[in-house]
This record gives C-alpha cells, sequence and structure tokens, in this order.
C-alpha cells in the first residue's frame, strides 16, 4: 500500500509537472508577444537553409528565385522544457523578408529598422559572381537574413510585434495578415506628406545632428566599400601572378641536377600561395558584409530623422494655424485689420456686418480655436512622446553599433593577422626548399 | 695550389705577346691541364665551402662620384684591391675607374682569354631615354653590378691573374690605346674563322650546354617578367592601399567611441604599407639587377661556345685537308693542323672547367636570391603581422578596462 500510494504521488507528481510545463510554454509564447522580453531567451531562430526554385510569377512568366527556410525552436533554456522540442520550419521568399520590413518600418516610425542584406551585390570585386543565384552570394544572403532576423528578434520593441512572430510561425496566411492591417494607406500619406516640401522652423539639434551623422556614415561606409573592392582587386593580382612562379620554377627544375627537387617543391608552394587568394578574399566579404549592414542602416536613421521632421512640421504647422485664427479673433473683436486681406477689402467696399454675423464668426472661430488648442496640444505630446521613443532607441542604436563596429574591427585584424601567418608559412616552406637548392 | 701556378705560367706566356698565342699550344701543358681537370672540378664544386681560405684577392667597387666637365659629365668609381699575391708589389691598391674603364678591362680580357668564360658588365645604356643615368638608383644599381663583375674576375683563377686586371686595379691612368688596337686584330681573325668551315659534329657535353642555355635564357625572361609585373601590382596595390587606410583615418571624425580602433586600423594599415614598399624597394634593387645579370651573362656564354665552335671547325677544316694531301703524297700532319687540335682540345677544357665553375655560382647565387625573396616578403609579413596583433591587445586591453570600469 504504502510503496503504492508513494508511486502514485510519483506518477501525480510527473504528471503535474508536465502540465506546469506545457503551460509555462504557452504562456511564455503569450508573454512573449504581449509583454516582449526579448525574444531570443524563449526562441531560437536561424535561417537554415536556401533553396533554388523555378515558378511562374503575377504575368505568368516563368522566374528562378531563392527561398530561405526559417527554423524556429524553444530555446532549451527554458525551464521545465524537458525534452528538446521540436523545430518549426517554413520557407520565406526575400520578396516576404522585404515585405515584412516594410510594415515594421511603418509601423514602428520612431525606431531604427534593422536593415535586409543588399538585394543585388554591390561593391563586388572582380572575381565575385554578380550574379543573384551564385551560390557564394546565396549563402551570403542567408546569413545577412538571418542576422535581419536576429536583430529584430532582440530588439526591446519590435520583437513583441506580432507579424513578426507570425512571420516566423505561420506560412501560409501570413501575408493577408500583413494587409489587414492596413500599414499601406499609412504609407501612402506618409509619402505623400514626405514628397511635399517643408521646413522646420525650430529643428531638434539631436536629430539634425544624427541625420547628418548618419549621411557621414553613408558617405564613409560607401567610400571604405569601394576602395576596399579595388584593393582586394589588387590583392588577387598580387598573390595569383606569384603562381606563375609555380609554374616556371617546376619547368625550370626539369634541366637541372642538384637544383631540381628544390626548385620543384618551392613552386609547389607557390602554387599554394596563390591559391591561397580566395579563401583570404571569401573571408574578407564577411568583413564588408558587416560594413554594408551599416551602410544600410544609415537609411533607417534617415528615416526616422525624416518622420521626426514631419512630426515637427505638424506641430508648427499647427500652432501657426491657431496663432492666424487667434490674430483673426482680436481683429474681429477690436475691428482692425493688421494686415491687408481680402476680408478686410470686402468689408470696407460693402460696408460693415451686422452685429449678429460679427457674433456668429466670433463664436465659430472660438469654436475652432478652441478645436485648434486641441490639436495643438496633440501635436505636441505625439511629438514628445515621438522624440522619447526615437531617442531612446537612436541611444540604443548607438550603442550597439559601436559594439558591432568594434567587434568586426577586432575580427578584421584577426583576419589580417591570419593573412599574414598563412603567408609566413608558406613563404618558409618555400625558403626550406629553396635552401635545399 | 698546381692549377694556379700552371695559370701564372700561362699568363707569363700571354704577357705583351699578341692574342693568337695566349693559349699555351705545347702539349705538354696542355697534358697537364687535362691531368688538372678533374682536380678542377673537384675544386669548383667546393668553392663555396673554402673560397674565403683559398682567396688572395680582394677586391670592392663603391664610392661613385659624379664628375662634371666641360666636355662630358660621368661616374667614377672607387676600386679597392687587398691582396697577398707576388704579382701586386703592394697590398693594397685604390684607383678610380669609370665604367668604359670596365668595359676595356672586360674587352682585354676577352682577347687575352679567348676560351674563357668572362663575367658580363651591366648594359652600357639601359632603357635609353627612361633612366636618368645619373640618378642615385641607377648609380647605385650600375656600381653593385660592376663590383659583382670585378668579383667574379677576381675570384678566378686563371682571369685573376690576367696582366690587364692587374694594370686595372693598380695603374693610375691606364693607358687604353694599346687595348684598341688588338681589338680590330681580333674582330678580324673571328670573322675569318666564322666564315670558314661548317662544324662537323658537336660533342655532346656542348650540345646540352646549348640546349641548357637556350632554355634557362627562356626560364630567366619567364622569372624577370613575373618578377616584374608582381612589383607593378605590388605598387598598384599600395596605391590602393594608401587610400584604403585614409579612408579609416577620416572615419575617425564622426566618431567618439570608434576612434580608438578606426585609429588603430588606421595605422595598422600604414605599416603594412610601408612594410609593402620596403618589399618592393629591395626585389627591384636587389631581385630584378641579379636576373640581368644572369641574362647578359648567358650572353657571354653563347659566345665562348660559338668560339669554340669555330676552333672547332677551323681544326677538322685543316684536318680534313691534311688528310687528302697526306693520301696524295703521305706527307707527316702538319703542325699548323695539330696546334689547332691542341686549341680545340684546350677551348673544350677551359670552356668545361668554367662551365663547372658558372653553374656552381649559379646555383649559389639562385639559392642566395630565392632565399632572399622568401626572407624579404616574411618579412613584410611579419612587421604587418606585428602592428595588427598590438591593435588587438591594446583593443582588447581596453575592452577589459571598460567592462572594469562598469562593474566598478
Amino acid at each position: 500500500m504504502m510503496a503504492d500510494s508513494g508511486s502514485n504521488e510519483e506518477v501525480a507528481v510527473i504528471g503535474n509537472t508536465d502540465i506546469t510545463s506545457t503551460e509555462t510554454e504557452s504562456n511564455i509564447i503569450n508573454t512573449m508577444v504581449e509583454r516582449g522580453t526579448a525574444l531570443l531567451r524563449k526562441m531560437e531562430i536561424n535561417v537554415a537553409e536556401a533553396e533554388k526554385r523555378t515558378g511562374k510569377n503575377t504575368v505568368n512568366m516563368q522566374e528562378t528565385y531563392t527561398v530561405y527556410l526559417i527554423e524556429t525552436r524553444p530555446a532549451e533554456t527554458v525551464p521545465g522544457g524537458g525534452a528538446p522540442a521540436a523545430s518549426d520550419t517554413l520557407w520565406r521568399r526575400y520578396s516576404e523578408f522585404e515585405l515584412l520590413r516594410t510594415f515594421l518600418l511603418v509601423t514602428y516610425p520612431y525606431i531604427i529598422i534593422p536593415p535586409l542584406p543588399e538585394k543585388r551585390a554591390e561593391f563586388q570585386w572582380h572575381k565575385l559572381a554578380a550574379d543573384n543565384l551564385d551560390p557564394d552570394f546565396v549563402e551570403r544572403r542567408r546569413v545577412g537574413l538571418e542576422n535581419f532576423l536576429l536583430r529584430v528578434a532582440s530588439h526591446p520593441v519590435l520583437s513583441n510585434d506580432k507579424i513578426y512572430f507570425l512571420f516566423l510561425t505561420e506560412e501560409k496566411g501570413w501575408r493577408e495578415a500583413v494587409l489587414e492591417t492596413g500599414f499601406q494607406d499609412k504609407v501612402d500619406s506618409r509619402l505623400k506628406s514626405l514628397s511635399a516640401m517643408f521646413r522646420v522652423k525650430n529643428p531638434d539639434k539631436r536629430f539634425t545632428a544624427m541625420k547628418q551623422y548618419s549621411d557621414e556614415l553613408n558617405t564613409v561606409i560607401s567610400q571604405l566599400l569601394r576602395v576596399r573592392a579595388r584593393v582586394a582587386d589588387r590583392l588577387y593580382g598580387v598573390y595569383k601572378v606569384h603562381g606563375n612562379y609555380g609554374r616556371v620554377f617546376s619547368e625550370w627544375s626539369a634541366i637541372e641536377k642538384e637544383m631540381g627537387d628544390g626548385l620543384q617543391s618551392a613552386g609547389h608552394h607557390m602554387d599554394t600561395y596563390a591559391a591561397q587568394i580566395d579563401d583570404i578574399l571569401e573571408e574578407e566579404e564577411h568583413y564588408a558584409d558587416q560594413l554594408k549592414e551599416y551602410l544600410f542602416y544609415t537609411d533607417a536613421i534617415r528615416s526616422v530623422c525624416k518622420k521626426h521632421e514631419l512630426i515637427q512640421y505638424e506641430l508648427e504647422m499647427a500652432a501657426q494655424e491657431l496663432f492666424s485664427k487667434k490674430q483673426q479673433r482680436e481683429e474681429l473683436a477690436t475691428g482692425t485689420v493688421r494686415v491687408f486681406s481680402l476680408k478686410g477689402m470686402t468689408s470696407k467696399l460693402f460696408g460693415t456686418e451686422s452685429q449678429e454675423q460679427r457674433e456668429s464668426r466670433l463664436a465659430a472661430l472660438e469654436q475652432s480655436i478652441q478645436e485648434g488648442e486641441e490639436t495643438l496640444k496633440e501635436k505636441n505630446t505625439e511629438c514628445k512622446e515621438f522624440v522619447q521613443m526615437a531617442w531612446e532607441d537612436i541611444e540604443r542604436f548607438k550603442e550597439q553599433k559601436d559594439k558591432d563596429l568594434r567587434e568586426a574591427l577586432i575580427s578584421y585584424a584577426i583576419m589580417q593577422i591570419s593573412t599574414c601567418k598563412k603567408g609566413i608559412q608558406v613563404w618558409s616552406n618555400a625558403k626550406d626548399c629553396f635552401n635545399k637548392m | 695550389m698546381f692549377s694556379i701556378n700552371l695559370e701564372m705560367q700561362e699568363v707569363g706566356l700571354t704577357n705583351g705577346t699578341p692574342v693568337e698565342t695566349s693559349s699555351p699550344a705545347s702539349t705538354s701543358s696542355l697534358f697537364n691541364r687535362l691531368q688538372l681537370e678533374d682536380d678542377l672540378e673537384a675544386d669548383v664544386r667546393d668553392t663555396y665551402a673554402d673560397s674565403t681560405e683559398m682567396r688572395d684577392l680582394f677586391v670592392t667597387v663603391d664610392d661613385p662620384k659624379k664628375h662634371v666637365s666641360t666636355m662630358e659629365t660621368y661616374i667614377t668609381y672607387r676600386v679597392s684591391t687587398k691582396t697577398s699575391r707576388v704579382e701586386f708589389d703592394l697590398p693594397e691598391y685604390c684607383v678610380r675607374r669609370r665604367y668604359q674603364d670596365f668595359d676595356w678591362l672586360r674587352i682585354k680580357l676577352e682577347d687575352s682569354q679567348p676560351t674563357h668564360l668572362i663575367p658580363p658588365l651591366p648594359e652600357k645604356f639601359v632603357m635609353k631615354g627612361v633612366v636618368d643615368r645619373f640618378s642615385e638608383e641607377f648609380v647605385e644599381t650600375r656600381m653593385k653590378a660592376l663590383d659583382k663583375f670585378l668579383k667574379r674576375v677576381a675570384d678566378h683563377p686563371v682571369l685573376s691573374f690576367n696582366p690587364h686586371l692587374n694594370a686595372f686595379l693598380t695603374v693610375k691612368d691606364l693607358n687604353k690605346r694599346q687595348g684598341l688596337a688588338l681589338l680590330s686584330k681580333v674582330g678580324e681573325s673571328v670573322k675569318h674563322v666564322a666564315g670558314g668551315y661548317k662544324l662537323r659534329a658537336r660533342p655532346a657535353e656542348f650540345c646540352a650546354m646549348g640546349e641548357y642555355l637556350d632554355t634557362f635564357n627562356q626560364k630567366l625572361g619567364t622569372i624577370d617578367r613575373i618578377a616584374q609585373r608582381i612589383l607593378k601590382e605590388q605598387s598598384e596595390y599600395l596605391t590602393e592601399l594608401r587610400e584604403y587606410g585614409g579612408v579609416y583615418s577620416s572615419w575617425v571624425g564622426s566618431e567618439e567611441e570608434l576612434r580608438r580602433p578606426l585609429e588603430g586600423v588606421a595605422g595598422c594599415v600604414t605599416t603594412s604599407c610601408g612594410a609593402l614598399e620596403d618589399l618592393g624597394d629591395n626585389m627591384s634593387l636587389d631581385f630584378l639587377p641579379v636576373l640581368r645579370e644572369y641574362v647578359l651573362y648567358l650572353e657571354s656564354i653563347k659566345n665562348v661556345l660559338r668560339k669554340r665552335d669555330q676552333s672547332q671547325a677551323e681544326y677538322e677544316g685543316r684536318l680534313e685537308a691534311a688528310i687528302l694531301r697526306k693520301q696524295e703524297d703521305r706527307t707527316p700532319m702538319p703542325l699548323e693542323v695539330e696546334k689547332c687540335q691542341d686549341k680545340v682540345e684546350c677551348f673544350n677544357a677551359d670552356l668545361k672547367a668554367d662551365w663547372e665553375r658558372w653553374q656552381s655560382n649559379k646555383r649559389h647565387d639562385f639559392k642566395q636570391l630565392l632565399t632572399g625573396m622568401a626572407d624579404r616578403n616574411i618579412n613584410s609579413y611579419e612587421k604587418s603581422q606585428a602592428a595588427w596583433e598590438s591593435l588587438i591587445t591594446l583593443l582588447q586591453d581596453k575592452q577589459t578596462e571598460d567592462k572594469t570600469s562598469e562593474t566598478n
């Protein structure tokens, strides 16, 4: 009996834990979406592979495109997670990533939205294929897309986005869900207002500085990438020309007696040297991608700054409108015309209006002034909130940028050291051969 | 040692006598010479093992000086000699010579020692119009080549005893008139022989030499082209790399936290540029001239080979004529034919010895040249590696520093 009850209890306990664990798990997902502690702590995200597909596009034309496999699984560190949870996988096209990003851009105008990897290879040195379906390019883009997803997932605000979550977890119906949010209307109105020429009277100096910084960063990184591509081209040449030594040493060794063996094997080392450059530059491409991410980030910064300008402009417009209404009220009340106006002219030409008319006009004006005050208040709050949220994200971004670029520079230095070591190794080997001659 | 004595004897014969008799014609001396051949070869093989012990004549060409007169502008070089040989009155000499004096010496050597391989002089004009003859770089390169030439002559067991060398090293003012007269004479005789007979059969070893020279010449040409191309690629790379470093420097201005890493990277790129520039300078100053010297050397060897063929042709021609005559009137082989035969034998022996010596020198020189190339590349990589490594240390120190300050 004792033993039985004991075992029963145990079973119960086990059953209990099981329930709690599933509960916690579903809770986790809920909290994740609702309260949004960093998504990454709860979920592993990766873009596992890329695949080439052929299909018909909207205008019924045959096209080849690449799809990327997104793999998500609950993180193993989740307490009480039990057996490793099965991973969820789904395929997405680059264009779907683009749609997701546009959605985020419109929905979170105060956030510097992480950029996507380049659509077409830019800043290439000549040996790299510019073909979009080139395996190396696809692979680098896979890494870039994964990086994008991880950036969003680790963002304090973006990681809570429902659409983003669906992007990761719901293969079907996602596009419809995005379109249902009606974000496209916002895009249109935004574009319209952005295209209108506007000048802000009292720009926020911090945002002006940020905008200037993003311009500088854009200039310097694109220059860096351009020069780097040329440097890579030249370095490629230097290494590859050394490969000719490999051939000529080997041919020369055929007519030599004592020197022959040394020359022959030194020639092999020269071949090795020439071959090294392919790996070196392939590795360096990763560094270029890191820089490119920040080059594209500059657009995201600019878009936040522009949005701020727009809001500031709307605020200023509201204030001005209110001011002119107040002025009208004053004119109406005192009967003085400060500025030459058509109204003033008509009143002069057709005599003054009746007292009643004046009263009702005044009342209407009063009403619209009150509305104006409201709008101004709203705009003021909107602007303040925007500035606060945007600046918070800018600060976060700055920190992230300093950390990332610092690490990129360090890893670049490590890469250079490895290049030097490889060079020293192969020349030392060659030297041993020369010494045997 | 015996070989040196023999050569001295030969030089004694040559002294003041016309070129035609300069090579020993007597059968006895020839016999000795052939006897010695094996020993000589052994000596040559070990030239670099104990060369300093054997050497008793040291020459250096240095200290170029520019001379400007109303007539011409030219460069002279200091030629210093240290020796324990009895042929020299003093143990040390120091004279100034210009390029045409070296040229005179070489012609003299070629005339008086036609069976020997005379080291090449640098070309009189290197890329006409492109190179400034009085530029520091040109003078330096030429000086090194002249030094090499004179050292090779001074190290040669036969040539180093040539009285013209003695005069070149010791006499204040060279009397070059005599030399010029001799030159025209030799020119005639060479022409005369060249127009003569066709060679019956070249001995296999000289055929092999000719083939070797052709292939080696081709390979040298390729190596020279590769080396020049590498220099060009490297200098273009350097130009781009400099600009690349500059971009990092210009970035520093827009950053706060990233100043140090960016400045660091810019610094490392500059260091790498410096290392690369040194590499290029060294290669163009030390590597290319050696290739150049060997291209010219090959010409000299081909020349001697040609002369050898001519002397064989002459011998064969005369022999044929003599045999014909002998069949008719049974007269003994004329002395003339025997002389010719001696001359051919002498040519063959000298050329073989010089060939062995040259091969050994070549092996040593290219070993040194290529090892040097490897060393320079290693050195260049090491410099830039050190720079990058110190940057990493700096940045990682900074990081831990920051972390500790954060926790504090």
